[in-house]
C-alpha cells in the first residue's frame, strides 16, 4: 500500500511547486521525509542525535584543531587506515540493525501475524543491509587493514600517493554519508543490493531510492579504484632494499592481488551503474523492457564486477590468517610459494565464474557446465591454502591468543561454507536452490566466516601496532564465542529452510512449520549482536585501561614481519632507517641473528609529505554532488562538480607538498623508542 | 630556464618539493622517493582501468547494436566522410602532441607550448564536430532515448568525448603551469602523463571508428 501511496503523493507535491522552488530544491520537499514512519524517525533521531553529541563533545573538549590537523587532513597511511576501520565499525552497527530487523520481522510474520515492517520498508532494509555490509563495512575494513599494515610490511614510509590516499578515504566516507542520509531524507532502494533492472528502472522504481544507491556507490567506488591504483604502485615501487616479490609477506601479496582485482573490475561497476543511471536520468534504453533494452546485460555486467569483488574481500582476509598462523605457531608459514601462487590463481579464476550467479538465465547446458566447473576449480587453490595453514600449525607451538582463535573459527566455518558453495556450483542443484535462503546461508557462511572473522582477527592482531596497546583478551573472547556460536545458531536453520524451499527476501512467511526455525535464527542473530557489542566494549575498555595493556616493545606477539620492527604506534615516518631484507620473515631473522633492536649511530633527514585538506574537501563536496543528483537539484550538483574540479586543479599549484624531518628530530623520537625498549626488558 | 640542460637548474637549494629535488644529490639519493617512475606507473595502472571501462561499454554496444526498436540503424545515420575528418583531426593532434614531447626533451619551452596549442585546437575541433553530429542526430529524432542501439552509441562516443574534454581542460591547466614555472621536473611528469592520456584516447577512438562507424556503416 505504501509503495503506491508514496510516489503518488510525491508527484502531486512536485507538480504544484513554483519554478523557483523547483529550481532550488529539485524533487526535494518537506514531505520527502517520512514523518509518519515511527521506526525511521526514531532511527533518524538517534543518528542525528549521535552526530550532534559527537560534534558537541569535540567542541566541548576543544578538539577541532587536533581533529583537523591530525586526522581530517592527514595523509599518514596509518591514520587513514584507522579512519577506514572506524567507518567500517560504525557501518557494521547500521548494517546489523538492518539484519536484526529482518530476522525479527520474519520471526514475527511467520506465525500468522503481519510483523511490524510494511513491505515497502522491509524491501529497503534488505537492500540497505547488503549494500552497507559489502560496500561500507567489509570494503573499508579490508582497505583499512591494507592501509595500516602493508606499507609497514614492505618497509615503506608511506604509500606512493599520500594525498590521493586521503581523497580515496573521503570519497568512500561521502558514499557512506549519502547512504545514511537516505534513511531520513527520502528513501533507499527497494531493489536489492545489486538493483537488478527492469525493477530498478524508473518505470517500476520512480522514487529516489535507486538514485541514492547509484550515486553512493559511484562516489565510493571511485575512491576504491583510486586506492587500488595507489596501493599497487606502492607495492611495486616502494619496497625496502632486498625485498623481492617472493620475499613479501603473504598479507602484502594478497593486498597486491586484491588491488589488481579492484583496478580491473571497479570500472565495470562504474559503467554498469552509469548505464542504469543513463536509463533513469536520460531516458535511455540499456536495460528497459521497451526500446530494445536488455536487462540480462546488466546482470552479466554487474556480476563480472561482483564475483571478483568477493575475492577482493576474502583474499586480504586469507592474508591476515597467513600472518596470524605463522606468528602464533612460531613457525615459518608452510608452503609460502604455494600460498602466493594459490592467491594469484584465485585472482585469475575469479574472472571466469560470474555466470554461476544466474545459471537460471537460460544460457544453455554447455555454458552452465563451463561456469559450474570453473567455480569448482576455485576450491582447489583455496584448499591449498587451508592445508598450508593446517601444516603451519602442525608441530608448531600454538598460542591460543585472540587472533589465533578467530583463525581457527574461520578455518572450520569457512570450510563448511566453501562446501555448500561447491554444492551450489552444480547447475542442476542450483536450479532448485536459486534465490532460496540456502544461498543466503552459504554466502553469509563464507563472508562472515571468512571476511568478518579475518577482519576481526586482523583488528586484534594489529591494533597494538597501530595504537601501542593490546585489546583486552577476556572481553575479546566473549566477542569471539558469541560471534562463532551465534553465527551457527543463526544460519544452520536458514540452510535447512533453504532446503525446504523458503525463498529469500520474504517479509511475510505463510508456512507455520518454518516459524520455529526463524525463531532460532533470530536467537542466533541476537547472540551475534552480543558479540558485536562485546567487540565495541573491548575497544572502549582497552582504551580506558590502555596503560595496563601498553606494549613498549613494538612487538607484542613475537612477530615475524617488518611491521613489528618499529615502535608501537610507529613514528609518522615508520622507519628511521630503511631496513634491508635478506629473507622471508625479515624481522624474525633479525631477532635470531641479533640485528634487531640495534640503534644506528647517526640518522639522516627524512623526506615526508605535508598534510593537505584537499582530499577531505573534495570528498565532502562529492557528497553534495551526489545529493544534488539524487534530488535533481542541478545547481547543487553542477556547483559541487565545479568546486571538486577547482579544488583538484588548485592543488596542482601547491608546490610545497613535502618537507624534510631534521635528523635531530628523528634521533629524539628514536632515542625515546630505545629507552622504552630498555624499560620493557626490565 | 627552458634552454638549460639540467632540469633542476636554479632549484639546487630548494628541497621543499619532491618534484623539484635534485636527482643528482648523492647525500639524499636513497631518501628521495623517485616521483617520476611512481607517477608514470600509477598513471599507467589508471589508464588500464580506464581501458576496462571502455571495454565494458564496447561490450554493451556490441550486445545492443542490433536492438534498433524500429528506429534507424548505423547505416542510416553514420556520415563516414564527416567522421573521417573527425578522426583525422584527432590523429593529427596525437602527432602534434608527440612533437611537443620531442620539444620537451630538447628543452624548448616555446615549442612545447606551441605544439600543445595546436594539439588543443585539433582537440577542440574534434569536440566541436562530435557535438555537431550529436545535435544533428537528436534533431532528426535519432537521440539516445530512441533505441537501445542509439543509447549505446551515444554513451560510447560520448564517454570518449567526455575524456577528450577532460584532456582539454587538463591542457588548459598545463599552459598555466608551463607559463608559470617552465619545464620543471614536476611539469615534465605532468606533460608525460597527459601525453599518455592523449595517445590512449586516440587508440580508443580507433576502436570506436572501426567498430562503431566502419562496421556500422558497412
Amino acid at each position: 500500500m505504501l509503495t503506491q501511496a508514496e510516489p503518488a503523493a510525491h508527484a502531486a507535491s512536485t507538480a504544484d511547486a513554483s519554478p523557483l522552488v523547483e529550481f532550488l530544491f529539485g524533487k526535494l520537499r518537506l514531505d520527502s521525509v517520512p514523518w509518519h514512519e515511527p521506526i525511521i524517525m526514531v532511527a533518524g533521531a538517534g543518528m542525528v542525535g549521535g552526530a550532534i553529541l559527537v560534534l558537541g563533545l569535540i567542541t566541548y573538549f576543544k578538539q577541532w584543531k587536533y581533529l583537523w590537523t591530525e586526522w581530517l587532513t592527514s595523509v599518514d597511511h596509518k591514520k587513514i587506515g584507522a579512519m577506514y576501520i572506524i567507518l567500517a565499525l560504525i557501518m557494521l552497527l547500521r548494517g546489523f540493525a538492518d539484519a536484526l530487523m529482518m530476522r525479527s520481522q520474519q520471526a514475527l510474520a511467520s506465525n500468522g501475524g503481519a510483523g511490524y515492517l510494511p513491505p515497502d520498508h522491509f524491501d529497503q532494509i534488505f537492500s540497505a543491509h547488503g549494500v552497507i555490509m559489502i560496500f561500507f563495512m567489509a570494503m573499508p575494513f579490508v582497505i583499512g587493514l591494507m592501509n595500516v599494515v602493508m606499507p609497514l610490511q614492505i618497509g615503506a614510509r608511506d604509500v606512493a600517493f599520500p594525498y590521493l590516499n586521503s581523497m580515496s578515504f573521503w570519497l568512500t566516507a561521502a558514499g557512506a554519508i549519502l547512504i545514511n542520509v537516505s534513511l531520513v531524507v527520502g528513501e533507499f532502494s527497494h531493489a536489492g543490493w545489486l538493483a537488478y533492472p527492469p525493477f530498478s528502472e524508473l518505470e517500476f522504481s520512480p522514487g529516489v531510492g535507486v538514485d541514492y544507491y547509484i550515486w553512493a556507490l559511484q562516489i565510493s567506488g571511485l575512491g576504491t579504484l583510486l586506492s587500488g591504483v595507489n596501493l599497487i604502485t606502492t607495492i611495486f615501487k616502494m619496497r625496502a632494499p632486498g625485498m623481492t616479490l617472493m620475499r613479501m609477506p603473504v598479507f602484502t601479496w594478497t593486498t597486491l592481488v586484491a588491488n589488481v582485482l579492484i583496478v580491473a573490475v571497479f570500472p565495470i561497476l562504474t559503467v554498469t551503474l552509469a548505464l542504469l543511471g543513463a536509463d533513469r536520468y536520460l531516458g535511455m534504453h540499456f536495460f528497459t523492457n521497451d526500446g530494445g533494452g536488455n536487462p540480462m546485460m546488466y546482470v552479466n555486467l554487474i556480476w563480472a564486477w561482483g564475483h571478483p569483488e568477493v575475492y577482493i574481500l576474502i583474499l586480504p582476509a586469507f592474508g591476515v590468517f597467513s600472518e596470524v598462523v605463522a606468528t602464533f605457531s612460531r613457525k615459518r608459514l608452510f608452503g609460502y610459494d604455494g600460498m602466493v601462487y594459490a592467491t594469484a590463481a584465485i585472482g585469475v579464476l575469479s574472472f571466469l565464474v560470474w555466470l554461476h550467479h544466474f545459471f537460471t538465465m537460460g544460457a544453455g547446458a554447455n555454458v552452465n557446465a563451463f561456469f559450474g566447473i570453473s567455480t569448482m576449480v576455485i576450491s582447489i587453490p583455496t584448499g591449498v591454502k587451508i592445508f598450508n595453514w593446517l601444516f603451519t600449525m602442525y608441530r608448531g607451538r600454538i598460542r591460543l591468543e585472540l587472533p589465533m582463535m578467530w583463525t581457527l573459527g574461520f578455518i572450520i566455518t569457512f570450510v563448511i561454507g566453501g562446501m555448500t558453495g561447491v554444492l551450489l556450483a552444480v547447475p542442476g542443484a542450483d536450479f532448485v536452490l536459486h534465490n532460496s535462503v540456502f544461498l543466503i546461508a552459504h554466502f553469509h557462511n563464507v563472508i562472515i566466516g571468512g571476511v568478518v572473522f579475518g577482519c576481526l582477527a586482523g583488528l586484534n592482531y594489529w591494533f597494538p601496532k597501530a595504537f601501542g596497546f593490546k585489546l583486552h583478551a577476556g572481553i575479546g573472547k566473549v566477542s569471539f564465542w558469541c560471534w562463532l556460536i551465534g553465527f551457527w545458531i543463526a544460519f544452520l536453520p536458514i540452510y535447512a529452510l533453504g532446503l525446504m524451499g523458503m525463498t529469500r527476501r520474504l517479509d511475510y512467511v505463510n508456512n507455520p512449520v518454518w516459524h520455529v526455525y526463524l525463531i532460532v535464527a533470530l536467537c542466533g542473530a541476537l547472540l551475534i549482536f552480543v558479540g558485536i557489542i562485546a567487540q565495541l566494549v573491548q575497544i572502549v575498555y582497552s582504551i580506558w585501561k590502555r596503560d595496563e595493556l601498553r606494549d613498549l616493545t613494538g612487538d607484542p606477539w613475537d612477530g615475524r614481519t617488518l611491521e613489528w620492527a618499529t615502535s608501537s604506534p610507529p613514528p609518522f615516518y615508520n622507519f628511521a632507517v630503511l631496513p634491508k631484507i635478506g629473507n622471508h620473515d625479515a624481522f624474525w631473522d633479525a631477532k635470531q641473528t641479533g640485528t634487531a633492536y640495534v640503534q644506528p649511530k647517526a640518522y639522516e633527514p627524512i623526506h615526508m609529505p605535508h598534510n593537505t585538506p584537499t582530499g577531505f574537501l573534495i570528498g565532502i563536496v562529492s557528497a553534495g554532488l551526489g545529493f544534488g543528483l539524487v534530488w535533481h537539484i542541478w545547481w547543487m550538483a553542477s556547483g559541487a562538480l565545479l568546486v571538486m574540479i577547482g579544488l583538484g586543479i588548485v592543488h596542482t599549484f601547491n608546490e610545497n607538498r613535502d618537507y624534510y624531518v631534521p635528523a635531530d628530530e628523528v634521533k629524539a623520537i628514536e632515542d625515546a623508542h630505545f629507552a622504552n625498549l630498555k624499560k620493557a626488558e626490565q | 630556464m627552458s634552454k638549460t640542460i639540467n632540469p633542476v637548474a636554479g632549484y639546487e637549494n630548494q628541497i621543499d618539493s619532491a618534484y623539484d629535488h635534485n636527482p643528482n644529490d648523492a647525500h639524499h639519493a636513497g631518501d628521495h622517493h623517485d616521483e617520476g617512475p611512481k607517477v608514470t606507473l600509477g598513471f599507467w595502472i589508471y589508464l588500464m582501468s580506464d581501458c576496462i571501462l571502455f571495454a565494458s561499454i564496447f561490450a554493451t554496444y556490441a550486445v545492443l547494436k542490433g536492438n534498433t526498436a524500429g528506429g534507424p540503424n548505423g547505416r542510416e545515420i553514420f556520415d563516414l566522410p564527416y567522421v573521417a575528418v573527425e578522426t583525422a583531426l584527432l590523429l593529427i593532434s596525437s602527432l602534434t602532441y608527440g612533437l611537443a614531447m620531442i620539444s620537451m626533451e630538447a628543452n624548448k619551452l616555446k615549442a612545447v607550448i606551441g605544439w600543445l596549442a595546436v594539439t588543443a585546437l585539433c582537440g577542440l575541433g574534434f569536440m566541436g564536430m562530435e557535438i555537431h553530429e550529436f545535435i544533428k542526430l537528436i534533431e532528426e529524432g535519432a537521440g539516445p532515448d530512441r533505441s537501445a542501439f542509439l543509447s549505446a552509441f551515444f554513451t560510447l562516443v560520448g564517454t570518449h568525448g567526455l575524456h577528450v574534454t577532460s584532456g582539454l581542460i587538463w591542457m588548459g591547466v598545463m599552459f598555466v603551469h608551463l607559463f608559470k614555472r617552465g619545464l620543471t621536473p614536476a611539469n615534465r611528469i605532468r606533460l608525460m602523463s597527459l601525453s599518455l592520456f592523449w595517445h590512449f584516447l586516440d587508440i580508443i577512438w580507433i576502436g570506436v571508428f572501426t567498430i562503431v562507424y566502419l562496421m556500422g556503416a558497412a
